[in-house]
């Protein structure tokens, strides 16, 4: 009788004890053993991550119509200038929009301008014209032309100079309807002028197929944006001279000084596009991968379009890398058949012999083969010094590096006349449009970068996300944003400096390798290890709960029925 | 590469300028090349040696006059000078540069001096030029870069095995830098070379592996010997003997030992075709020389064809081929050495040698002794030693002894450098007098240190390579050595620049050392968790028993006997106790 207190006394001690260690094991262990166990990561702007998977892109292009004298009747003249705004809008698939704004402004020829337009030939028009007022990048001037000028020649409606300016010949607008119908009337062509020298919407979604399914593109503009190099902050230019025989051929270029006079006026033109350095080799006993086959037709060795393919890889491996940088790299390769084997003729797919003798791979570089045999006569004594014309093989080279760095080769709409950009080797306008094609193409980029690191961030849940890369992300999605907004002004220098940006830093972001240092165990082998502390320490635990909630049950269900 | 490819319409011409190209159709017969201003050359010394093994020593230089440290002037079009190696030099401003991979180590008792001496496994050495800002930067690229280059694990190099030698290694090109600040010196000892650095290194002769002497360098010949070894060094020299301006100098060596005796059944013979299964037929025709040296000292025999030449404190006597003549392949337009000999001479003793060990028993301490010899019969002179241990041997520098002819020697100069665990190793640098005819001995006592179990190597029981001692001197020679830089030399004789005429410069380098750390089982982290987890948790249980449960006296129950005695007699019918 005198036990049964002390019997209760104790089992209450007893409760309390095992509640008291639950309490600790969940107040201090768990969170204890949490806060060991747990990874850095720092914090990732996740939510504006999620806003640049879907894009919308917005361009805006600056366009100025100009009309010269003689082409508005003189009410006409006194209601412009005027301001009209045109977008248009392109959904391109769910998480990607496209809006074009066109800004254009009207306005009438100053007498300057006027005298300009009066010299004789269009280029030098164009060139006074580029004298009295320079045109920001990324904008279009177009001077509207009575149909009595003699500036342009027979069956041309639209010449497009070396700058940003276009000169576009229309009929004298009669007063039958007002402005509006004047400039509806005018816009289809002005449409049409501003697509040849800024972009097309098949252009931008060249530019945008890193982000969408192939289908959407036309073929054309895929093929031109997949032959085009990776939008990169360098490039690396590499001449080679191949040379499979010395013993016969000695061979000497000027590849300095053909640099200097053929590709260095167009890397200049390049340099807010990116870095350019250039370099040369002469590789010996290098031979092509494919045997070429003799024709008896022409007496010459022939090299089909289809086996070009197999020519690469075996020259490839002579090349080398560029030890240097890890910027991508042109290959030009200069290949001088040796004598046993020469001529040597590429011929394509209609067997019929490729004029320049030369092809070109796709974001590789390009080949050209330089037949040496009429240079000297079979008594010569061997080896022969020869020279190797580099004005011959630098406009080959020069063409296949324009096209390389996605310069496109435009088809022009008929009536239209596109001036020769001449010794800079690119127009104005050409820059324009290569700026608006990488600075979308950097942007798109940059995105897919950005969000599926994100993405995978967020799967792996183990990855420790150090400061530097959080950094690097914040610092690529802000360049990011900027870049939308200086497209959406219009600022195309500035759009494609801040794309840049972004690409770097989601590049640096993404290929830091200490996303890569720590082991990542997976999840049950961690529980295999901590099985052997965590099972004996939570089943008394745990029981004993059970217990206490048991009893405190039965304790309730007693009372209840006492009361009852 | 990607193999993607085009161009069904081959080729897009662009506008062509042919303006000039007329012009060049009109001067293209009265064309004269300029004069290059590179030149490449190649050469081969055969020595047979004492052993009866062959000594093969190949030797491409290519000199070009150009300046890769020139401000503002970017150099960026090759011609024979190998374009991977031009671009290391300019982007990370390298003054020299000397690199070596090397299988086996090089018996200097038995097959005397190599011509270029390097010790076993992977050695890089560099001077930067001294505008550099962040020398360790530079250094660490650049050994990434070059392990690319030269398929090799030079990636490995990192502060923990790379040291700034105060003395040992003095630039051997122009210039008389002598901050080591702007020197670097590694060494990877366990590095194994094969085929995928040989391939690396032909791909930078300017014939390759086409034509010329590298024809020779068949992989499976080179590597079936018993040592190996090719190196590159580039470094300034000057363009010409007035000195007027300097040039760059490549020199890519490639040194073999066959042991033909044993495998020929004794015979003492050799061939070209023997040991390298080609034989040879042409120049390279971009050679301005190519010639090959056979040393006929020992066996002179009757050939037209001599030479005499010192090297390494020796006057040997060569006869020389030279291929850039027709007359060298006579009628089979191949070329096969053959040479016979029966000469039982004794070989001259090199001067020096040295020969490491380590002592001592147990996996706490031990003690490394390195020996020098110097065998000279009446001169002393100084060497300079050259140590560089890991951080994981805690050298007792207080123990450091120097004993020649059982006399303490003491070093007229040491330069000691710490190590710092994980950061850096230890330098020892000391200058000591080697007495003639004498052993000297250096010992120093180490304790091994118990790494992270991260830190070791896939192999840990196999031990730990620790580099090889290096030892330089200026050796007294018995011949006046050849010290007029003007005349024209055979590259083998010509690669360390001699300054007086009574001694010339050698370096020995000492075997490498395998040590035994104290390896722990590496399945031990598993155990203990599991262990220490399962003493906690019984730990714990009983704690946890004593503190929750309450413990009730019980009625005592009927004793075992008892109850066995009841069951027996409820069985018999018997009334129960």
């Amino acid at each position: 009788i005198l036990l049964k207190p002390l019997i209760m006394k104790i089992t209450r001690r007893g409760r309390n004890a095992a509640l008291a260690i639950a309490a600790v094991v969940i107040v201090v262990g768990i969170p204890l053993w949490w806060k060991t166990t747990e990874t850095y990561r720092a914090w990732l702007p996740f939510s504006q991550i999620g806003e640049l998977d879907s894009l919308q892109l917005q361009l805006s292009v600056e366009v100025e119509v100009v009309f010269s004298r003689g082409t508005l009747i003189p009410e006409l003249q006194k209601k412009v200038p005027l301001t009209e705004t045109r977008e248009q809008e392109h959904q391109v698939d769910a998480k990607t929009g496209l809006q074009y704004r066109y800004e254009t402004k009207y306005r009438t020829a100053t007498i300057m301008e006027d005298d300009a337009l009066n010299q004789p030939t269009a280029q030098e028009a164009d060139l006074s014209l580029h004298m009295l007022s320079e045109s920001a990048c990324g904008s279009v001037v177009v001077y509207i032309i009575p149909e009595t000028s003699t500036l342009l020649p027979e069956g041309v409606t639209v010449y497009v100079g070396q700058r940003r300016t276009a000169l576009l010949r229309t009929t004298v607008f009669q007063g039958r309807g007002g402005l509006k119908e004047v400039l509806s009337a005018l816009h289809p062509l002005v449409k049409q002028v501003v697509d040849t020298m800024s972009f097309s919407h098949q252009d931008i979604l060249a530019s945008l197929s890193d982000r969408m399914r192939a289908g959407q593109i036309s073929k054309e503009s895929l093929a031109d944006s997949m032959r085009a190099i990776k939008s990169s902050p360098g490039y690396e230019i590499t001449f080679s001279l191949l040379n499979p025989d010395p013993k016969s051929h000695s061979l000497h270029w000027d590849i300095e000084g053909a640099v200097h006079s053929y590709i260095q006026p167009l890397l200049d033109k390049l340099t807010p596009i990116a870095n350019f350095s250039v370099d040369s080799q002469i590789l010996y006993y290098a031979v092509l991968g494919v045997n070429p086959r003799f024709d008896n037709s022409v007496s010459a060795y022939t090299l089909n379009a289809d086996s070009l393919a197999h020519v690469i890889n075996p020259v490839e491996a002579r090349l080398g890398s560029n030890a240097a940088s890890s910027n991508p790299v042109l290959n030009f390769l200069l290949y001088v058949p040796d004598a046993r084997h020469s001529p040597l003729f590429i011929r394509d797919r209609s067997q019929k012999e490729v004029p320049s003798n030369a092809f070109h791979s796709p974001r590789w570089g390009g080949i050209m083969v330089y037949n040496v045999n009429d240079m000297y006569d079979s008594k010569a004594e061997f080896p022969v010094d020869i020279d190797i014309s580099m004005a011959k093989v630098m406009g080959v080279f020069l063409a296949q590096l324009r096209l390389l760095l996605g310069v496109q080769k435009t088809q022009p709409p008929p009536g239209f006349l596109l001036q020769s950009p001449g010794s800079a080797g690119l127009a104005d306008w050409e820059l324009d449009r290569l700026l608006w094609s990488r600075s979308v193409e950097n942007v798109a980029t940059a995105s897919t970068t950005i969000t599926s690191l994100a993405q995978l961030l967020d799967q792996i849940s183990n990855i420790v996300i150090n400061d530097n890369i959080a950094q690097q992300v914040s610092s690529a999605v802000m360049s990011l944003h900027a870049a939308l907004a200086e497209l959406e002004v219009g600022d195309l220098a500035l759009a494609l400096q801040y794309s840049q940006e972004a690409i770097l830093a989601s590049e640096k972001a993404f290929f830091d390798p200490s996303l890569l240092h720590l082991l990542y165990f997976p999840d049950d082998q961690k529980f295999a290890i901590y099985i052997p502390l965590f099972l004996p320490m939570c089943v008394p635990i745990v029981l004993s709960l059970l217990k206490i909630g048991n009893e405190v049950r039965q304790r309730r269900a007693d009372k209840l029925a006492k009361r009852d | 590469m990607q193999n993607a490819f085009s161009s069904p319409q081959a080729a897009d011409l662009g506008d062509l300028r042919q303006s000039d190209e007329a012009e060049s159709n009109e001067d293209r017969k009265a064309f004269t090349p300029p004069p290059p201003n590179d030149q490449f050359q190649e050469e081969m010394v055969i020595r047979p040696l004492y052993s009866g093994d062959i000594y093969a020593s190949f030797q491409f230089r290519t000199q070009w006059d150009t300046d890769f440290l020139h401000d503002g002037k970017k150099v960026s079009h090759y011609r024979l000078f190998p374009k991977s190696l031009g671009q290391v030099l300019s982007k990370f401003s390298v003054r020299e540069l000397h690199i070596s991979f090397t299988q086996g180590y090089w018996r200097t008792m038995q097959w005397g001096q190599p011509f270029i001496p390097s010790p076993p496994g992977a050695e890089l050495w560099v001077w930067f030029h001294h505008t550099v800002t962040d020398v360790d930067g530079n250094w660490k690229e650049l050994t990434n870069v070059l392990s690319g280059i030269f398929c090799a694990s030079l990636n490995f190099i990192d502060s923990t095995n790379t040291v700034e030698p105060s003395a040992s290694f003095k630039p051997l090109g122009l210039g008389n830098a002598t901050d080591h600040r702007f020197l670097r010196y590694a060494t990877l000892p366990r590095e194994i070379v094969c085929t995928e650095n040989l391939t690396p290194w032909k791909k930078l002769l300017p014939c390759g592996s086409k034509a010329g002497l590298a024809v020779l360098m068949k992989s499976e010949k080179l590597f079936h010997s018993s040592f190996h070894s090719q190196a590159v060094h580039i470094r300034p020299v000057c363009k010409d003997w007035q000195c007027t301006s300097t040039a760059w100098e490549l020199r890519q060596t490639l040194n073999v030992v066959f042991d033909l005796y044993t495998s020929g059944q004794g015979k003492k013979e050799w061939s070209l075709f023997k040991m390298f299964s080609r034989t040879l037929t042409e120049a390279c025709p971009l050679a301005s020389s190519s010639k090959i040296y056979v040393d006929v000292t020992d066996n002179p025999g009757v050939n037209p064809l001599i030479s005499t030449a010192v090297v390494l404190g020796d006057r040997r006597t060569y006869s020389v081929y030279d291929l850039t003549k027709k007359e060298t392949f006579g009628q089979l337009r191949s070329l096969n050495l053959l040479l016979r000999w029966k000469g039982e001479n004794d070989m001259l003793r090199p001067p020096l040698h040295a020969e490491r060990y380590v002592s001592g028993f147990g996996l706490q301490k031990g003690e490394i002794h390195t020996c020098l010899y110097n065998s000279h019969p009446y001169r002393a002179y100084p060497v300079l030693l050259l140590d560089s241990l890991p951080w994981y041997l805690r050298l007792y520098v207080h123990t450091l002894t120097v004993t020649s002819k059982t006399r303490e020697n003491k070093p007229s100069y040491i330069h000691y450098q710490p190590s710092k665990d994980r950061l850096r190793p230890h330098l020892l640098e000391m200058l000591v007098q080697l007495p003639p005819h004498s052993v000297t001995e250096v010992t120093v006592q180490f304790e091994r240190a118990l790494l992270k179990w991260t830190e070791y190597t896939p192999d840990p029981n196999h031990g730990f390579y620790i580099g090889s001692s290096v030892i330089s001197a200026l050796v007294p020679s018995i011949v006046a050595m050849d010290t007029n830089s003007t005349r024209d030399r055979p590259l083998f004789s010509s690669f360390f620049p001699t300054k007086e005429e009574s001694s010339y410069f050698m370096r020995v380098y000492t075997e490498p050392l395998l040590v035994n750390l104290p390896t722990p089982d590496f399945s031990m982290p598993y155990n203990v968790i599991c262990l220490t987890c399962t003493v906690v948790a019984v730990g714990y249980g009983s704690f946890y028993n004593l503190l929750t449960r309450t413990f009730q006296v019980d009625e005592p129950s009927a004793p075992l006997a008892k109850r066995l005695a009841n069951i027996i007699r409820r069985l018999r019918g018997v009334p129960l106790l």
